[in-house]
């Protein structure tokens, strides 16, 4: 291995891929095979974090950033004058083995720049993952990027050798698609994502009648929209995520702030902020729909098009719906519980084993860790000390803000953490 | 008065001593392990003698009430080596014993709700281990790693690690405590070495590692860094989950070596 040549490569090429935010290895049942390398079927683990305060659990890189294509809102666009690398297959493959065994990574996440055609690109992704899988008998996680438009055989094969798959939509809306990058179509899009669902489908049935079938990317596939390029309200973006999820029986809906890397006039000047607030408050909507049970009409519609940036989704639906308050946390059941603001899903679980035993008292509910600032207007329990006054919902508001001790500080820092848990639901 | 059992520090031990307290029918009790005990003039103490049989005999009687669950939960909290963990543990017992039902979720009660917190703190030093165990590869072939976990979670960590590498020959050592596992392809020991201190010292590298070794590092760190988005930097949020004390056994957070 020429490492010299290695390491220009691996700067270039991970610095291009760092844009997709996913960063998820869990997911996955495969075990090790034969005494082989390897073993996902765990909860993925993030091995580093960056000082960004993101989980790194895969070897993330493109193959190549040569491309064909000009998307407005890509480093890797081909008007873009930037360096360029391509690594070689096998050399993928021994970054991988070796990063591996030393405990670094959980596994790779191959994507590329498109060079030359989509089904060129596929296959040589394609190569990398069946050369791990077959030579190296490598059992770790293997996630691949779907090329826009490659064919149904190569999807077909992808699935075989990778865990997920994923194709990043990017833009929300088909207008704003077309603004930026006026190459690509959404059927592009679409098609290697129907693919991969069907052949889910197919392969799991298949498997329950002959054991042998082999698993077909048991990780589901995910994809990613990019927030604040394109002028897409949160309810434009969430009904999007909410389609993607049902149609595609998609595992994770990604949502990246967008960080300014271009002066291209239809799109956020160098040096705008990357909307990060936002985007935690978007994570939150998509936690709640889930896993808390909320259908996405009752966070956002005709006439809230758009999520609170000071207050969190569940708190702003609670405030909307008094009139369901307050909530007894000895009898409710565990949907209603999960509604509470401040009750996250950890806390209901908690609340339901622990009132088998007895009543539950403020003293008892602080003790299991339920954060009293938010949830005590919205709760009541075995005490008769609770919020008697009717208050009306901009008072509650005010009351929270006031009393949480730095109210940007404490929404800036919730949200990065929940931006770098991988699939552990968290409170909101 | 209250009687105090004093033992090893090994779970044996110490259930070996649950064992004696019912054998002997002994109340108002305080298990300690030796290396912590001092002596007062206020209680009498036993030296309880490890016994592997009269372990096993409360170690299977648990499972009655306990369930696996529950029994996990007390050799983890047992692994915390918290003070006074024995007697938080002894508490749970016979309440489970006593009370014939499965406790284990009764977070009303303080004891129980400590444990439940023990448990979740070395399940937590434990995922640590399982992501910041960095092998390098020794010249006789051996991907070896150092680490000094806040608890004594090793023994948590050999299964993870084996049915990772399944192909590979690993040995990873506990300084803090002096020992550690090691899979030979075929099962995982226990292991005691007499360990140079020059086994982590940069400068001694070459001797013990592959030359390969040092630049796969070095790839790695270029990697850690080409993948960090410097706009969204956050080093408060990069702290917290990569606390300082973790840093040296890490690969990609030692500084650069100048020449
Ligand atoms: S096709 Fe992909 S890599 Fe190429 S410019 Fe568009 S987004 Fe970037």
């Amino acid at each position: 291995m020429n490492f010299e040549r290695i390491k220009e490569k691996l700067s270039i090429l991970a610095d291009a891929a760092k844009y997709d935010v996913s960063c998820s290895s869990s997911g996955s049942k495969r075990t090790n095979k034969n005494k082989g390398l390897g073993d996902s079927s765990g909860m993925g683990i993030c091995h580093s974090y960056t000082e960004d305060g993101r989980c790194v659990s895969l070897l993330k890189i493109l193959l190549t950033n040569h491309c064909i294509f000009d998307c407005a809102y890509c480093v890797t666009r081909k008007s873009n004058d930037i360096k360029r690398a391509a690594f070689k297959v096998q050399e993928v493959v021994d970054l991988t083995i070796a990063f591996y065994r030393r405990n670094y990574i959980e596994g790779l996440f191959l994507s590329s720049g498109i060079f030359k055609d989509a089904d060129t690109t596929m296959e040589r992704l394609v190569q990398v993952a069946k050369k791990l899988r077959e030579e190296e008998n490598f059992n770790g996680y293997i996630h691949l990027k779907s090329i826009p438009g490659a064919s149904d055989e190569l999807m077909r094969e992808a699935g075989l050798y990778a865990d997920r798959l994923s194709v990043n939509i990017e833009i929300p809306s088909e207008t704003g698609l077309k603004l930026l990058a006026p190459d690509k179509k959404r059927e592009d899009f679409i098609k290697p994502m129907q693919k991969v669902k069907n052949e889910i489908i197919q392969y799991k049935s298949e498997k329950k009648l002959i054991k042998s079938t082999p698993i077909y990317a048991p990780a589901g596939q995910s994809t990613q929209m990019i927030i604040g390029a394109s002028g897409e309200t949160d309810a434009e973006i969430m009904y999007t995520s909410a389609y993607f999820y049902k149609q595609f029986n998609m595992k994770r809906v990604y949502y990246s702030g967008y960080i300014p890397i271009s002066y291209d006039t239809r799109l956020p000047s160098i040096g705008t902020e990357v909307p990060m607030l936002r985007e935690n408050r978007l994570y939150q909507t998509d936690w709640l729909l889930r896993f808390y049970g909320f259908d996405i009409r009752e966070l956002l519609n005709k006439e809230y098009p758009n999520l609170d940036s000071d207050i969190d989704p569940k708190l702003s639906w609670a405030l909307r719906n008094l009139q369901l308050f307050p909530v007894d946390v000895n009898k409710a059941d565990k949907n209603m519980l999960a509604r509470i603001p401040g009750v996250g899903m950890k806390s209901v679980h908690k609340i339901i084993q622990a009132r088998r035993f007895r009543k539950l008292n403020w003293e008892h509910l602080k003790a299991i860790g339920i954060a009293m600032n938010r949830s005590k207007y919205f709760m009541v329990c075995d005490s008769n000390k609770f919020e008697r006054k009717d208050r009306t919902a901009a008072q509650i508001k005010s009351l929270i803000l006031q009393h949480s001790a730095s109210k940007y500080n404490t929404t800036y820092n919730q949200q990065l953490n929940l931006f770098s848990s991988i699939e552990t639901p968290v409170a909101v | 008065m209250m009687t105090k059992l004093i033992y090893d520090g090994t779970f044996e031990g110490f259930l070996t001593a649950i064992f004696q307290v019912y054998e002997e029918k002994l109340t108002n009790i305080c298990i300690e392990r030796k290396e912590l005990a001092t002596e007062t003039f206020f209680s009498e103490y036993t030296l309880v003698t490890t016994d592997v049989c009269k372990a096993n005999r409360v170690w299977k009687g648990l499972s009655r009430y306990c369930a696996a669950e529950g029994k996990n939960n007390i050799y983890k909290a047992f692994l915390s080596e918290c003070d006074g963990i024995e007697n938080t543990l002894y508490h749970y017992i016979q309440r489970s014993l006593s009370e014939k039902q499965n406790i284990a979720k009764d977070y009303a009660d303080p004891e129980i709700l400590k444990i439940a917190k023990t448990v979740r703190m070395v399940n937590r030093e434990k995922h640590r281990m399982d992501a910041f165990v960095r092998f390098r590869l020794t010249k006789d072939g051996l991907y070896f790693a150092t680490v000094s976990p806040d608890f004594n979670v090793l023994p948590l960590n050999a299964k993870h690690f084996k049915n990772r590498y399944a192909d590979q020959q690993w040995l990873i050592y506990d300084l803090k405590r002096n020992y550690g596992i090691h899979y030979n392809l075929k099962e995982v020991y226990y292991i005691n070495l007499q360990l140079s201190e020059e086994v982590n010292n940069t400068s001694k590298a070459t001797y013990y590692f592959t030359e390969e070794e040092q630049a796969f590092q070095e790839l790695w760190k270029k990697y850690f860094t080409s993948t960090n988005i410097t706009s969204r930097k956050n080093m408060k949020l990069h702290v917290q989950h990569i606390p300082k004390r973790y840093w040296k056994y890490l690969s990609e957070k030692t500084p650069n070596l100048k020449k």
